[in-house]
């Protein structure tokens, strides 16, 4: 399958990038790592007049700390962080995540950036996002806006980023004594996008667990917070009832790889494995 | 300023081309098409079987997820020239003795991945190679042969460094 | 058994420096690794096309209008092409066997005429300078369709009440067949215990990582047609452009260098092949076509669509007293040209239950045409599921009587020494070794410390399962098989050796390599019988034009048929060698031999000439040769089977898992093969092709599947939907050996590629079934998934 034409150009920078994608109007895409965008092309699932290539603007390409949050510039290779020391030390969830995406050719290419921008249900780094409580920087003619994470997945592949927008950056809350993370998720395969998974981050306070925060990917149109789930973990220990707060929380959909059932059952079973490392991970 | 068509100047296999390329054309096609390099395989179009994989800037990559535009100014590698240059000799060595393919169309892609593998994990566990693997499709050996012969070249490796 | 003992004890293999038995590596790997191969894939040839077909969105409807006109005058398009351009230059065919009795089938077109009758069948073509080009113009054909009611469901396609997919047809009945041996219904009267089931096998397709590639290149100068065709099959491909481009045969040839894979995906004619030959024939150019990802999966064969229902009566004992299937399987709206798609349906009918001594067997066939991808032979013909069936029932029988299911098959198995045998269902079966292979496999994976650990485990609430299956494959066909039926399709095989005046020999054979290693084998063979070191040897395949008319690969029959003319041939080639060095010598050719390249004597050993003097004379220096003699340094010898319709192999698998009955996943932990082909030539490929066989088996069990909805649309059709096994979940596979040779040949050899695809989903099957056991579930349905087994454990 070859892509429909289109038209090519390279930004010289991100203001460059962003008159571009306006004179477009709306008929342009933003070429970061590709690696979603291109398959599609080829599929000709997508015949976008021009691409507009933002692959090379140092300025989107760097990890910082900024304060107390860690800044990952959109076009930070998904190989890159998963390898920096500073995203080992300040943000260990997202290495963890990034173990699971794909395969390394992909993530050699493959964006932090592009992956929040595309917003696939079934991707670990938006509901790694939420799960932190991060937030994205978005680069636009008028300037640069800040949205939190939850407000910014909207639904199936919908995000608050304008036509002409482009993400820049996002930053997320550094891990400090008192981080606790939990990951997990199930895959037919490795690499695979998961039939359902789990990102999780709290706060350890004394022997209980603060500020809990369950987001499930994979199974519904965004990254889902399990909040009744939350609650009640917040609340005391670990019990069945848990499970079955989950099950107001969560209404997955069904494919051809799961049934809503097997989605819910493997919630079930990920919320109590993603808890327990809660309670025994501490940096 | 965009374009439909672009031109683009590359290091491939260590010699400057120039090449004038249609913007929707994929480093892979540019690759097999326009320089002839048909080592290189195209399997599936959208990324995940491998068979494409290549190196640019010296990193693997699939040469199908790529638009040859974006390699302007970049140094892209090909089975062929890492064949001939003998950086993989012992790795294609053990692929032979080994019996690590049958027809052939995955190796490329598989012996780009495993030199990577063990260019950042001199003794990988089976397991571990199994793992690294598990983004390059073969349909005919199975596997167990591939791991096989990325095993024993790791270990010939850590023996003459050792 | 082959006993052609001289007085010395030893057999015509036993040749000094032999290579057979030996793991030497294959002559051509060299290129593979390099990336210097040549896939058809690589083609270019000076003003070569590209076309680009439109494919109905549809499973079922009339086309009512095609209109290409703005396509025609898009950018760098050449034509545009739809039936009734091809009508004068291609004619349509039937994809029926005379010897599959009532076998019926429609008029197929290499692009729809009036009706697509599967989602992807082409119904316009169009051919440009770039493929991408022919793409953008593709979309510019305008198709105008009604849209028909689909027919999915094989129980549906036979209701009475639906009508006939094809108008000329009373219904949608492709092929019945019914087999009733010994007397069943007195045999399921005296048994014990009665199992019934209802197996369901998952519809899947090869995936070969080439996709199907072809350059037709019509040559109007030379009036010849030359293609350039990923395929298993030349000289037959040969045949039907002939036949269907109205040419003589020799007017056409084919070329197949390298192939990725193929596994009897590229066996077939597919209408899109036909439309590009007939293409290239009207546009006097040569034209290209390779099937990208979402193509293969909606037009590449499809296999193994079954629902059996089965039953098995056993006494107390464990003795097998009858057994009884009916299966039903959905092809697609065409039976496939010109193989049959009633072979499948045959295989499994006939092998069903044939490893055990039990002559009470009843089996009836339905095939049924829908509305889906159309479907046939692909690797292991019919065996995983007759295997599926036979050891599922088996070990449900095994399970409800509470006896192990190693001694179960023990009880049932044929007894080694009751060959020559014919099963109930009428397979004649020279050799095989059932109970040898049994006790090598036991042995091998240590079979009872895994009963033991099986046992410790699941006292911690983990679940391991042990699965096992005997399995027969089909190999070494003879003209029984296709030629009978009318199909262009030669059983026999032929090779021509060649001396060079260097004493190198050049082996010119009608068999295919298709990564199986057949090159290697067949150099180590002719190596071997006429006495070179095997780089002596230059293998020549995969060129009509250049290689004895032969049958390909297919049915595991390259080694053992190919391989014997191979053999034969470097005997007749020495014997002619040796009449010339023995002029030269002034001895009897027959006192002398060729060993390691050169001339020796027979009984000593000692070097009399190097094999290149003997050629450089007969080539340069036939003056020095006695009057009237005349040096002939080609030879070509043929083989086919005669005695036996086929070579059938056997051999025993087991698998050893691990189900997390929270979550339904498998876990792969251990696989065993043990495996007997008669004689080896090449242990590690063999080995290879064993390992590659089971992983292909054991993508249907756990994984692959073509999903259709009920508007026959078929929903994963590409590589993140469809999950072929990957590395990360195969196990590491042993394979074990025993040798029984077949009398038909010198060299003995039987086939052995199918192997290990023909039993490993019953393995896999066998061992997820045998984990759940203390639960009482079971299934019976593949894939697999976390959802069945999950449902099957009542935990959703």
């Amino acid at each position: 399958m070859k892509p429909a034409p289109f038209c090519y150009a390279k930004a010289r920078s991100l203001k460059h990038a962003l008159e571009l994608l306006g004179q477009a109007n709306g008929e342009a895409r933003v070429l970061a790592g590709g690696q979603s965008l291109i398959a599609a092309l080829n599929l000709r699932l997508s015949s976008p007049r021009l691409l507009v290539d933002i692959n090379g603007l140092a300025d989107l390409d760097t990890i910082d700390l900024d304060g107390d949050r860690l800044a990952l510039g959109a076009m930070v290779r998904q190989a890159a962080a998963e390898r920096s020391p500073a995203v080992i030390e300040h943000a260990p969830l997202i290495v963890q995540a990034l173990s699971h995406v794909a395969h390394p050719a992909i993530r050699n290419r493959g964006t932090i950036g592009g992956s929040i921008a595309l917003a696939d249900p079934a991707a670990e780094l938006p509901a790694c996002l939420v799960a932190l409580g991060g937030e994205v920087e978005i680069a636009g003619s008028a300037g640069r806006r800040r949205v939190g994470a939850e407000d910014f997945f909207k639904g199936l592949y919908e995000t608050d980023l304008e036509p002409g927008e482009v993400l820049a950056a996002v930053r997320v809350p550094s891990a400090t004594r008192a981080s606790r993370y939990g990951f997990g998720e199930f895959a037919r395969r490795k690499g695979d996008y998961a039939l359902v998974g789990l990102c999780a981050a709290a706060r350890a306070s004394g022997d209980k667990l603060q500020d809990v925060r369950l987001v499930f990917f994979g199974v519904g149109l965004k990254p889902v917070r399990a909040r009744k789930a939350e609650a009640e973990i917040e609340g005391g220990p670990f019990e069945e009832g848990t499970i079955s707060a989950l099950a107001d929380d969560l209404d997955p959909l069904e494919d051809i790889q799961a049934s809503k059932a097997l989605r819910t059952h493997l919630a079930g079973v990920l919320l109590k494995r993603v808890v327990q490392q809660l309670s025994e991970s501490g940096s | 300023m965009s374009a439909l068509t672009i031109e683009v100047t590359m290091i491939v296999n260590g010699e400057e081309i120039r090449e004038t390329v249609e913007a929707r054309k994929t480093l892979v096609d540019f690759l097999r098409e326009d320089l002839g390099l048909t080592g290189t395989h195209v399997g599936c179009e959208h990324g995940i079987c491998g068979a494409c994989t290549v190196r640019v800037e010296g990193e693997i990559v699939r040469g199908c997820l790529m638009l040859a535009a974006q390699c302007d100014g970049k140094r892209v590698e090909t089975i062929e020239g890492v064949s001939d240059s003998g950086e993989i000799k012992d790795l294609q060595a053990n692929f032979v003795t080994r019996n690590a393919l049958q027809c052939g169309y995955c190796t490329p892609g598989f012996l780009l991945t495993a030199q990577d593998l063990l260019a950042r994990n001199a003794m990988p566990s089976r397991d571990e190679i199994r793992e690294f693997i598990s983004g390059n499709y073969c349909r005919c050996t199975g596997y167990h042969a591939i791991v096989d012969a990325i095993e024993k070249t790791a270990e010939a490796r850590a023996g003459r460094n050792s | 058994m082959n006993e052609r003992r001289n007085e010395a004890g030893l057999t015509p293999l036993d040749r000094p420096n032999s290579y057979i038995g030996r793991s030497v590596p294959r002559p051509n790997l060299g290129r593979l690794v390099q990336g210097r191969a040549q896939f058809v894939t690589d083609i270019t040839l000076p003003r070569m096309a590209h076309a680009a077909f439109v494919r109905s969105p549809h499973a079922h409807a009339r086309i009512k209008t095609i209109d290409t006109a703005i396509a025609k005058s898009a950018p760098g398009v050449y034509a545009a092409f739809t039936w009734h351009d091809l009508a004068g230059v291609c004619t349509p065919w039937v994809g029926v066997l005379s010897h599959l009795k009532g076998l019926k089938s429609a008029e197929q077109y290499p692009l729809a005429p009036d009706r697509a009758c599967w989602q992807g069948e082409a119904v316009a073509a169009v051919v440009a300078r770039t493929r991408a080009l022919a793409e953008d113009a593709a979309e510019l054909v305008t198709v105008e369709y009604e849209e028909l009611t689909p027919v999915v469901d094989p129980h549906q396609a036979l209701d009475p009440k639906t009508p006939a997919i094809h108008p000329d047809h009373r219904d949608n009945l492709a092929f019945e067949r019914t087999i009733d041996a010994g007397n069943v219904d007195q045999g399921f009267r005296e048994a014990d215990v009665i199992i019934e089931s209802t197996f369901d096998f998952n519809r899947h397709t090869g995936v070969t990582l080439e996709p199907r590639a072809i350059v037709a290149d019509w040559n109007e100068g030379e009036e010849r047609l030359t293609v350039y065709q990923s395929t298993q099959a030349l000289h037959m491909m040969k045949a039907i452009f002939a036949k269907h481009l109205g040419l003589a045969e020799h007017q056409v040839r084919v070329v197949c260098k390298d192939v990725g894979g193929s596994f009897g995906i590229k066996i077939h004619v597919y209408g899109d092949d036909m439309a590009v030959a007939a293409m290239s024939k009207i546009l006097k150019r040569p034209i290209k076509y390779v099937a990208d990802r979402i193509e293969s999966f909606v037009t590449d064969i499809h296999a193994r669509d079954h629902c059996v229902r089965a039953k098995i009566g056993v006494k107390q004992d464990g003795a097998i007293t009858a057994w009884e299937i009916d299966d039903l399987t959905a092809i697609g709206p065409y039976s496939v040209y010109p193989r049959s798609s009633g072979i499948e349906v045959n295989q499994v009918i006939n092998l069903t239950a044939s490893a055990y001594g039990c002559k009470n067997y009843r089996a009836h066939a339905r095939v049924a045409f829908t509305n889906k991808n159309v479907m046939c032979q692909y690797r292991a013909v019919g065996q995983p599921v007759a295997f599926g069936v036979t050891e599922g029932l088996l070990e449900m029988a095994a399970r409800r009587l509470g006896i192990d299911p190693i001694a179960m098959r023990r009880k049932n198995l044929v007894p080694d020494e009751s060959y020559p045998w014919t099963a109930p269902s009428g397979l004649q079966f020279e050799k095989l070794s059932h109970h040898a292979c049994l006790d090598k496999l036991v042995q091998m994976m240590k079979y009872e410390e895994l009963r033991r650990e099986q046992a410790q485990l699941r006292a911690q609430n983990v679940h391991r399962g042990i699965g096992f299956s005997t399995f027969i494959e089909v190999t070494n066909p003879s003209a029984a098989f296709y030629g009978v039926g009318g199909a262009p399709i030669t059983a026999q095989d032929g090779a021509t050796l060649r001396l060079d005046v260097k004493g190198a020999v050049f082996c010119h054979i009608g068999v295919a390599d298709t990564g199986q290693g057949a090159e290697a084998a067949i150099a180590q063979i002719v190596a071997t019988s006429f006495g070179v070191p095997i780089d002596m040897v230059r293998v020549i395949m995969g060129d009509t034009d250049h290689t004895p008319y032969g049958g390909g690969t297919w049915a595991s029959r390259a080694t053992g048929i190919g391989g014997e003319a191979a053999w034969q041939a470097g005997k007749a080639l020495r014997e002619n060698v040796l009449m010339v060095a023995g002029a030269m010598l002034q001895t009897e050719g027959k006192t002398l031999d060729i060993r390691n390249g050169a001339i020796v004597d027979k009984d000593t050993g000692r070097e009399r000439l190097p094999l290149a003097e003997v050629a450089r004379v007969a080539y340069y220096r036939a003056d020095t040769l006695p009057p009237g003699f005349q040096a002939e340094f080609v030879v070509t010898r043929h083989f086919v089977p005669r005695q036996y319709p086929f070579a059938f192999t056997n051999g025993h698998q087991a698998c050893y898992l691990e189900v997390d009955v929270n979550t339904g996943f498998v876990k792969l932990l251990r696989h065993w093969v043990v495996e007997d082909c008669g004689t080896v030539i090449n242990p590690q490929l063999v080995d290879e092709q064993t390992r590659g066989g089971v992983v292909q088996g054991i993508g249907p069990a756990l994984f692959e599947h073509c999903v259709y909805d009920a508007q026959g649309q078929m929903l994963n059709a590409n590589m993140a939907d469809y999950l072929v096994p990957m590395a990360a979940e195969m196990p590491d596979i042993e394979v074990g050996h025993v040798a029984t040779p077949t009398a038909e040949s010198e060299l003995g050899a039987k086939g052995t590629g199918e192997a290990g695809t023909a039993g490993a989903p019953a393995v896999v099957l066998n061992a997820v079934n045998d984990a759940l056991a203390p639960f009482g579930a079971q299934l019976t349905a593949m894939p697999l998934t976390p959802d069945r087994i999950l449902k099957a454990l009542g935990k959703i």
